[in-house]
């Protein structure tokens, strides 16, 4: 039947409409954010976010239109032009751009920024996604690795130049997609081992470390066979670790500014120092702990309305729901972010072809992340990392790129029949 | 490919969404502290201070009222001085203390008001407000001050003054915070809790620059201050005024009552100072003054002050003799003069010509019976028997012990008990002979002028007192504290009182009485003068008296330092007092000249 040829027919309708559920939420917690009782302007106020943020609104519905009538094959042939276009933007951007917060990482044009690392992401899906679906691909390959790699750090380093290491830390997210195509389980164990590694050197002085794993070692040794390829495997391990430690001692206290080790030391001990660098977790955890089980209602919270939770709008708007729709509102929210990610997990999973299979991984990844490090950093179980909330947070440039980044993805799947597995 | 993955993938996904909402119920429902620390941020208690109670005298007279005072106040981001000369010169204050006031501000708090300038008078604060518009970030802020329209009292009065830190951390009940003004001493002080009132509070809410937004819950929670009472004492103002400019040069103490209710007239510490000094910005500077003055005008010496009674001492003697049937008023006892040195001469004395006379030896022979009553053969024990009773008497007058008025630190003196004797010589080795010079007011014995008065006016009321207090109403009650309505029996029976008047009165009016100085024209008037010994110089000049004999309206005693004879310096202060009291004017102002004189000792 023709019907059945539409494209609204075919398209996944539960993530389109929970992306506007979404979309609409955060677009009245921003206006909460931002409401000055004193002022009195209406959300649709050009003057406030939450009117500026109806403009992003409204011009990520026309690139979704734009998306949705581009032919789908597109996305897979123009992948790696789109990736060099954005590739020499974020190089561009380090001579052009504009110094925001400590980052160059922005465009400033008539008046509007624009923030190219945001449209990295979908462009190193788009690049990612049509190198691993090349034949004969395979991560335990040397080669493909390399490639695969230097493809998600190049704009990462890129990105860590401009000084948003922030953002630099999604493509992290790309470690997922590559799990799920094949990557050794125990890379991603050593990656955990890392960060926990990586934890205790903050905690934990230096040579109380160092000790604690030679012990461990040692027993690790005594308990198990005592063959010599495996004592000398467990040794390396120890050396190995105790570098580990070592350098990442040198790292915080040598390499980061200070700034970013002070994000560090909140996350461990907020409470040591709340009017300094533990000021952001504790006033934001102060924000969604007094919200109680419903709320104060909206447009009543005290935290966010009298400024102190800072980028109340942006990357803490997440203190503002909490605060003013409480628990109730908080987990409804994170539900529905769950729903929608492992929808789109699921869509990605009924993909025939790699590409759109690795691309829908790299959407579900990049929101994951997102929604893992932003939540997590309002409640203090994250470093004050600033990346946005996905959808919520006020910013054209990341509503427009998880626009198209999910978008992307729907017109893709509403062509999923039309494609031959190669 | 691993089918597994995928299955993992979604079940990390759910598993962060989980401990989420774990964490989030965790820090938004179990845990309650966020919610106050969220309130702590928003809101600034505003104290509404509240007014204090003023002090009226006994004809309405304010005693203490109100000033209003100004703290100038600063928010030192908000503040601009661009003429920093005019600006000290204004306020009176120097360039290094106008730097070093903004520098406690700032390190305050820079977006936080504080206090720049303490309690600026309305004159001085009139001088600086013309300008005040020059000086953004600078505002008055209006407290209310202790004032007085007069220059007496202090003592009686007390002084209020900025809340310690110790005095802080010793309130338990919260109602004071830094900065608030407390009584320290006097009436201030003893009345602290009817007088202060409520402070209520405003709760304001402001953002994190500590700029204000409004009020809290549309002000549900602010309490509105509430005025403490006003005191109505029983002090005459005039009566007051003119017994500090009679005492004024001398040092000692002067109470008056109205012993048919125990209020007090009229309370007077010399050397004193100006309520006025204890009140305003230059507090701590004149408190200091004042403390190591070498004429100690703090102590109160009215209540504080005590010594032998000497001489005023006989007629209470007398009465415990008629009481506890040990004399009659008859009886003529011969007293040879051999006992104790005395200015009566040898003879035969009964009750009247005894205190008229005023004879050591009478009153020797007198305690004598009265201390061995011939309850035991054993003379030590004997003694001891009759001075258990004897002490009995005299704490029934309010001697020995604080009376109870409503002035805090009052002193209860020293009666000799069988205790202290005993510590003295030794357990009941001490016996009549060894303790006799109390019969005639010397020794063991001390005695404040307030409580001299107390039973002057229970000999007035024949037999009864009520404590002596200042204030006589509290608010609009119309009633003073409950224990100021109680009456007090002396348990002397109201009979025994007539020859000791009749005595009194002779005293002052008789020819030769040694109280002539207090006679007052057309009022009969009682007394005793009393001459108390003092081994480091002049004898201490006391008098007690009351008057009118047969209706009793004022109880006085007086009480002056180094003054040589009851008969001169306080007879005639008295006699004066009682005369403006109950006349309202002076006719025997040569008295009044001789006591402005202040030749007492010739």
């Amino acid at each position: 039947m023709r019907a059945e040829n539409t494209i609204a027919n075919k398209i996944d309708w539960l993530v389109i409409v929970t992306y506007f559920v979404l979309v609409l939420l955060g677009w009245l917690n921003i206006y909460a954010a931002v409401y000055d009782e004193e002022l009195n302007k209406s959300i649709f106020d050009l003057s406030l976010n939450s009117g500026k943020q109806l403009i992003w609104i409204g011009t990520s519905i026309l690139i979704i239109i734009v998306i949705m009538t581009v032919d789908f094959r597109f996305y897979d042939s123009f992948a790696y032009i789109v990736y060099g276009i954005v590739a020499f933007l974020l190089i561009f951007v380090l001579f052009a751009g504009t110094k925001v917060s400590g980052a160059t990482s922005w465009f400033s044009i008539a008046g509007f920024r624009m923030q190219p690392s945001e449209f990295a992401k979908f462009a190193t899906a788009l690049a990612l996604a049509k190198y691993m679906s090349k034949v004969n691909y395979k991560l335990t390959n040397f080669n493909d690795l390399i490639i695969t790699g230097c493809i998600i750090l190049f704009p990462a380093v890129l990105i860590i130049v401009q000084g948003d290491t922030g953002t630099a830390l999604v493509f992290g997210a790309f470690v997922i997609v590559m799990y799920r195509e094949g990557l050794n389980p125990a890379v991603l164990v050593i990656g955990i081992v890392a960060i926990a590694l990586f934890i205790l050197t903050l905690i934990f002085d230096q040579m109380h470390l160092i000790i604690a794993i030679l012990v461990v070692g040692a027993i690790i040794i005594l308990l198990g066979k005592k063959k010599w390829k495996r004592i000398l495997t467990i040794i390396a391990g120890v050396i190995i670790v105790i570098g580990v430690v070592w350098s990442v001692d040198y790292f915080v206290n040598e390499v980061l500014k200070p700034h970013q080790q002070n994000r560090i030391k909140a996350l461990i001990n907020p409470e040591a120092d709340p009017l300094g660098y533990g000021w952001n977790v504790t006033q934001s955890k102060i924000a969604i702990g007094s919200g109680g089980l419903l709320g104060k209602g909206f447009l009543q919270g005290t935290q966010t309305k009298f400024d102190f939770v800072p980028e109340q709008s942006t990357d803490f708007i997440f203190c503002t729901l909490g605060e003013e729709q409480g628990w109730a509102g908080t987990t409804i929210v994170i539900m529905l972010f769950v729903f929608f990610m492992v929808r789109i997990v699921q869509i990605a999973e009924r993909q025939k072809e790699t590409f759109a299979r690795v691309y829908g991984y790299s959407v579900a990844s990049i929101l994951f992340i997102h929604f893992l490090v932003n939540i997590g950093m309002t409640i203090g179980l994250f470093p004050v990392i600033g990346i946005p909330l996905p959808l919520f947070s006020y910013g054209g440039s990341s509503l427009w790129a998880f626009t198209i980044l999910i978008f992307i993805l729907l017109k893709i799947d509403a062509h999923r029949m039309q494609v031959l597995v190669r | 490919m691993d089918n597994n993955r995928k299955y993992i993938v979604q079940f990390a996904i759910i598993l962060v969404g989980l401990i989420y909402c774990i964490k989030l119920f965790q820090i938004q429902y179990l845990d309650d502290t966020y919610g106050p620390a969220a309130e702590d941020n928003i809101l600034r208690k505003i104290r509404d201070y509240s007014y204090r109670g003023v002090i009226y005298d006994r004809q309405g007279n304010l005693l203490v009222h109100n000033d209003p005072v100004f703290d100038l106040m600063v928010i030192p981001k908000e503040a601009v001085v661009k003429d920093t000369t005019l600006f000290c010169s204004l306020l009176n204050i120097s360039k290094e203390d106008f730097i070093l006031r903004m520098n406690s501000a700032r390190k305050y708090d820079i977006y936080q008001p504080s206090v720049f300038l303490k309690m600026l008078s309305m004159k001085d604060f009139a001088r600086f407000e013309d300008f005040l518009v020059d000086y953004p970030g600078f505002y008055p802020q209006v407290r209310s001050l202790r004032g007085y329209y007069h220059h007496s009292l202090a003592n009686a009065l007390g002084y209020v003054g900025e809340i310690s830190k110790r005095m802080l951390d010793q309130d338990t009940t919260g109602t004071y915070k830094q900065g608030d003004y407390i009584g320290i001493s006097g009436l201030e002080l003893e009345y602290e809790k009817e007088l202060k009132g409520q402070n209520g509070v405003k709760y304001k809410m402001v953002n994190v620059r500590g700029v204000e937004k409004g009020a809290f819950k549309e002000g549900k929670r602010d309490t509105l201050s509430v005025a403490g009472a006003n005191l109505t004492s029983s002090i005459d103002l005039e009566l007051q005024q003119y017994g500090e400019w009679l005492m004024e040069g001398l040092s000692g103490g002067v109470v008056a009552l109205d012993p048919k209710s125990g209020e007090v007239l009229s309370i007077i510490s010399s050397p004193s100072y100006d309520p006025g000094y204890l009140s305003g910005r230059l507090f701590s500077e004149n408190f200091a003054e004042l403390t190591i003055d070498t004429l100690k005008p703090l102590f109160n010496r009215a209540i504080m002050s005590v010594y032998p009674p000497g001489s005023t001492f006989k007629p209470l003697q007398a009465l415990i003799a008629l009481q506890e049937g040990v004399l009659t008023p008859d009886e003529q006892v011969f007293c040879s003069g051999g006992l104790v040195g005395d200015h009566a001469p040898a003879g035969y004395y009964d009750v009247f010509k005894a205190i008229k006379m005023s004879s050591n030896n009478y009153f020797y022979i007198v305690f004598r019976r009265i201390i061995n009553q011939n309850l035991s053969d054993n003379t030590f024990i004997d003694s001891r028997l009759g001075l258990e009773k004897w002490d009995s008497y005299l704490h029934k007058f309010g001697l020995g012990q604080t009376v109870g008025i409503d002035i805090p630190n009052e002193k209860g003196g020293q009666i000799p008990s069988p205790e202290l004797y005993n510590r003295i010589y030794g357990e009941d080795r001490w016996k009549w002979s060894t303790i006799n010079s109390i019969s005639i007011g010397q020794g063991e014995i001390s005695i404040s002028p307030l409580q001299m008065a107390n039973y002057v006016s229970a000999i007035a009321n024949k037999g009864y007192f009520y404590t002596p207090h200042v204030i006589r109403e509290i608010g609009n009650t119309g009633k003073p504290r409950p224990e100021y309505l109680e009456k007090h029996l002396v348990g002397i029976d109201s009979v025994h009182f007539r020859t000791v008047i009749d005595a009194m009165e002779a005293v002052v009016n008789a020819p030769g009485g040694t109280g002539f100085r207090a006679a007052v024209p057309g009022i009969k008037v009682c007394g005793k003068t009393g001459t108390s010994q003092n081994p480091h110089g002049e004898d201490h000049s006391v008098f007690i008296a009351f008057a009118p004999k047969d209706d009793p309206k004022i109880a006085i005693s007086v009480y002056v330092q180094n003054a040589g004879q009851g008969a001169r310096a306080a007879a005639s202060i008295a006699g004066l007092m009682m005369e403006k009291y109950l006349t309202g004017e002076i006719k025997k102002v040569y008295i009044e000249d001789y006591v402005k004189k202040g030749q007492f000792i010739y």
